[in-house]
């Protein structure tokens, strides 16, 4: 696993209270991890800090998983 | 009790008889404040009458471009904003049939949007804090209306449901949004009504006297304090027993 993921995933661990074991490629921060729509606004606040990019409203709207956000986050690095 | 130590407080209006108040009284308790208003000349007299824990950040809040900023500038120089008291308010009174559709927009603009955009701004701070207090300055009018003040009233209870929706959302982070709203109180604003008008308004009012500007500061101390942590939504009001509601 990539060093963003592991990344990605302590947050995502840390923020939502979950095991890792949980935190898979196609999990959803709402439907699987247990996260509401303002837990969701803060990991991509933690995001952008741990990463020191901008995540665009528009943008947060599509990273509705584990996947999603590794995959922006990669691309915005 | 209501001790502000360490806290950061930004506070809109300062310049004015209230917002020097509540700046005032945060101070008393420990807090650093940010003193914000449209002219310099008297927040920096404030500011120095005050001492140390005291900035001086001006913006002119009918500018969305000055109110965006004013966060940033606040939580740089002090670290963070905690507390956020939206007092600063402007007036443009005329009867409804004349009311321009620039007096409405104005009011509005200064009262509710600005005071929208600068609780947005200071979100993403007191949400990691897991800590905040927002205490939002409505009016008796915004629950009552007044004639005249069509626009006024509008902005003012405007407040009061954009602050309850708001605490809702942010609750469970530890963080406050409440209003105070004030009656008749004395300041620059009410010194220009003249005896006839006072005496019209006096008779409302079970108390017999206007209010005092600290008297507003003591209630938007409270609920800046930890002491208030489980206050939320609430509108407080302070105005001698002109409406009880």
């Amino acid at each position: 696993m990539s060093d963003i993921a592991d990344r990605v995933k302590k947050i995502v661990v840390e923020h939502l209270g979950v095991d890792e074991e949980k935190v898979t490629e196609t999990a959803s921060f709402i439907d699987d991890l247990g996260a509401d729509s303002l837990d969701t606004v803060e990991l991509v606040m933690a995001f952008e800090e741990e990463f020191g990019i901008e995540i665009p409203d528009d943008a947060a709207e599509t990273i509705q998983t584990f996947g999603d956000a590794v995959k922006f986050i990669q691309g915005a690095v | 009790m209501f001790d502000l130590t360490g806290k950061n407080a930004l506070v809109t209006g300062a310049s004015g008889g209230i917002g020097g108040a509540v700046a005032e009284a945060l101070h008393a308790a420990g807090a650093t404040v940010a003193l914000s208003g449209t002219r310099e000349a008297p927040l920096r007299e404030l500011a120095e009458k005050l001492g140390a824990r005291a900035h001086v950040v001006t913006a002119n809040l009918a500018d969305a471009a000055a109110v965006e900023a004013l966060p940033k500038a606040a939580a740089e120089a002090m670290g963070s904003v905690d507390i956020l008291v939206n007092n600063a308010g402007i007036t443009r009174d005329n009867l409804f049939m004349r009311m321009s559709d620039e007096e409405w927009a104005q009011v509005v603009e200064v009262n509710l949007t600005s005071s929208f955009r600068l609780c947005r701004g200071v979100l993403r701070g007191m949400m990691k804090a897991r800590w905040g207090r927002i205490v939002n300055i409505g009016s008796v009018v915004g629950a009552t209306g007044n004639p005249g003040q069509a626009n006024y009233a509008a902005a003012k209870a405007g407040l009061v449901g954009m602050s309850k929706s708001l605490a809702y959302e942010v609750a469970s982070r530890g963080i406050t949004v409440n209003c105070v709203a004030p009656g008749f109180i004395e300041t620059a604003m009410t010194d220009k009504l003249n005896d006839e008008q006072k005496g019209r308004i006096l008779a409302q009012i079970p108390a017999g006297r206007m209010g005092s500007a600290q008297e507003i500061a003591g209630a938007v101390l409270y609920l800046a304090s930890p002491e208030a942590g489980y206050v939320t939504g609430a509108t407080l009001h302070v105005n001698g027993g002109m409406a009880m509601i």
